[in-house]
């Protein structure tokens, strides 16, 4: 694979998926402490929200220990170079929780739909693409079908008013060709001004691999999370990915050793518990799962006495998609009803 | 003179078909008229064939028709833009107006919640919010009954089959219609709501979560006696409505899990999320002809 010359925009997830990982309890000083480590070692892009979005906060994913308009106010005047991304989910946020961004000055608004259900996303689209925002469309659990599908739906997104689209493997599924083959028609289908990225997540020990696919095949923009920190067996780790890039002359604009330090020295000794591929990662990835049930099935587990594998191995057998998370404790409720456990 | 109220159903589409086999059944409306505004369309040859009359030319070409044929009640089953218009027309010759749309220019009616209310006071436009919240509000008050809520949370889940165009162009109107109600219906201080869509085939069931937050700490016995009763209350117009699981006490917070099947009339049993509302607006215009046939209302005047 020859990568040399080609411009990689990375985009770090640390502080939206991230927040899965930490129950979205982030504090303010935490925030602004990574994204200005991020900003001085050159990353461009940093994503900042709940970890399911603006609007995310909930009962059913977690209230946050700050709003999206605190977190976001408090990082972005300290941004030298960085500009600040917003994730949108219709469905759970609105075009007001999209305004209220675009007034605390967020640079970048990504609309993720399921990728069959990319017609929620036109007034989301539509709205941010018209206060001339840059405007992604985020297809999420890109696995679940063909290239052929994926490129339909981008199409719709691109039509909307999208300026690029992303393929989302939320599960952590997807293996490097299956990313080369959907990157690859949509980089010879979609409009060639059109921007692609890639979001992986690291389930099946693949991030690495999948995003160099990604850049390879035509993506530029290409989402990761120092030290990994995201739902699941977390995201493209930034600081490795970096490495490798520079390793194969890719250009990327981030200063490694100052990302090494981010990820050593600020963002490991805040996990919770360590981002690996254990048992229940592995089995998000291996059955197709949305990588942010991961701590929900393990709660379910503690709670009521079903091992989060067998929990996760039926979401993935029943078709579920992103934001179902409440269908963890009710499936673990049935479960445990029919094991005689409660 | 008959018990039941005459009815003109404005919009043949899978919701106005599905309502209109629904009212064939019913001892208390009676389907007359079927509006719709393309000639050409399915929706209007089926009425017709099931022995409706029918207009192609939206609600002008039938509203000289109305007192001749004693139409006393309306269902809309068209979209927000056009609502306001057929209702003041309607309403002008002493219709009452059962809203499908997300229009909502009248209360919400959550029946087994708050119809009686509206009945009796002859509201003459009701509006029947939205398939999450036909399907979760009678939850959330359930809670809001025995003691107060802080915050009610919904999440409804429905097969990508089953939403229309309609919804997906405006998927934030029946985010906030939704959440409105749970304050104002349901009776949370606060109310959010969300909507999943999942393309799964074979198409899910609509599912529902209802999460409410209680002031002080949940009485369970008391919220569990008044959920299953509202369960009941919900089942005698939706025999489908179920309560999977719950409800599960956690602190202050209160959950539910239901399924909503459908009957099954025009749309797939699958298509709970859209059953519910049909089979909630005709229970609506039903309690209205209750009321006036015992006469504790009196319907508009008519020369």
């Amino acid at each position: 694979m020859d990568l040399t010359g080609k411009n990689v925009t990375l985009h770090d997830m640390s502080l939206r998926d991230g927040m899965h990982a930490k129950r979205h309890q982030l504090s303010l000083e935490q925030m602004v402490a990574i994204s200005t480590g991020l900003d001085d070692a050159g990353i461009p892009l940093i994503e900042v929200t709940h970890g399911d979005g603006l609007g995310g906060s909930s009962l059913n994913y977690g209230f946050p220990a700050h709003t999206d308009e605190e977190y976001l106010n408090a990082v972005i005047p300290k941004m030298k170079n960085a500009k600040v991304s917003a994730l949108l989910l219709p469905g759970i946020g609105t075009v007001d929780h999209l305004k209220m961004a675009r007034d605390c000055g967020v640079n970048t608004i990504r609309v993720a739909t399921h990728c069959t259900e990319a017609d929620v996303s036109e007034q989301h689209i539509g709205m941010a693409a018209k206060m001339d925002m840059d405007t992604v469309g985020f297809l999420m659990m890109a696995h679940m079908v063909s290239a052929e599908k994926i490129l339909e739906q981008a199409k719709l997104m691109e039509s909307y008013g999208a300026n690029c689209i992303y393929c989302t493997d939320s599960a952590g599924y997807m293996l490097p060709d299956e990313v080369s083959e959907k990157i690859g028609l949509l980089r010879s289908e979609l409009n060639p001004n059109t921007e692609l990225g890639f979001h992986g997540h690291h389930n099946m020990g693949m991030a690495i691999a999948n995003s160099l696919a990604a850049v390879d095949a035509g993506a530029n923009r290409i989402d990761g999370s120092v030290a990994g920190l995201g739902a699941g067996a977390g995201n493209t780790p930034l600081e490795v990915f970096v490495a490798v890039l520079d390793r194969m002359h890719a250009n990327h604009g981030v200063d490694l050793y100052k990302i090494m330090d981010v990820a050593e020295d600020l963002v490991v000794p805040l996990m919770d518990q360590p981002i690996r591929v254990d048992r229940d990662a592995l089995t998000l990835g291996y059955a197709g799962v949305y990588s942010s049930f991961l701590l929900f099935a393990q709660r379910a587990e503690a709670k009521y006495g079903i091992q989060a594998r067998d929990i996760l191995v039926e979401l993935g057998r029943r078709g579920t998609v992103g934001g179902q998370e409440d269908m963890i404790e009710d499936l673990a409720l049935t479960m445990a009803k029919e094991k005689g456990l409660i | 003179m008959s018990k039941k109220l005459k009815a003109v159903i404005i919009g043949p589409g899978n919701i106005g078909t599905d309502l209109l086999m629904k009212m064939q059944r019913s001892e208390w409306v009676e389907p007359v008229w079927m509006v719709g505004i393309d000639p050409e369309s399915e929706g209007l040859k089926r009425a017709k064939e099931m022995g409706m009359k029918i207009s192609s030319t939206g609600i002008d070409g039938m509203l000289d028709q109305v007192i001749k044929d004693d139409i006393r009640v309306a269902f809309d089953a068209t979209s927000a833009y056009v609502h306001a218009e057929n209702s003041r027309k309607l309403n002008e010759l002493g219709v009452i107006m059962v809203d499908l749309t997300p229009a909502a220019i009248g209360p919400f009616c959550v029946p087994p919640v708050n119809l009686k209310k509206h009945a009796s006071q002859l509201e003459m436009n009701v509006n029947m919010v939205t398939c999450g919240g036909q399907a979760t509000i009678p939850m959330v008050a359930a809670v809001s009954q025995v003691q107060a809520v802080e915050y009610g949370e919904i999440v409804a889940t429905v097969s990508s089959r089953s939403i229309g165009p309609g919804t997906r162009q405006n998927i934030d109107e029946f985010t906030r219609t939704t959440a409105g109600a749970v304050e104002a219906v349901g009776g949370a201080d606060k109310g959010k709501a969300i909507i999943i869509v999942n393309p799964a085939e074979p198409p899910l069931m609509m599912r529902d979560t209802v999460h409410c937050l209680t002031k002080e700490k949940p009485d369970q016995a008391a919220i569990t006696t008044s959920v299953h009763n509202m369960v009941r209350e919900v089942q005698k117009y939706v025999p489908g409505y179920k309560l999977v699981n719950g409800p599960i006490f956690d602190g202050n917070k209160v959950s539910v899990f239901m399924e909503v099947e459908g009957l099954g009339d025009f749309l797939p049993k699958y298509a709970g999320n859209l059953d519910i509302m049909t089979a909630a607006g005709l229970r609506t215009a039903e309690m209205f002809a209750e009321e006036a046939y015992n006469g504790t209302i009196t319907l508009p005047e008519r020369g």
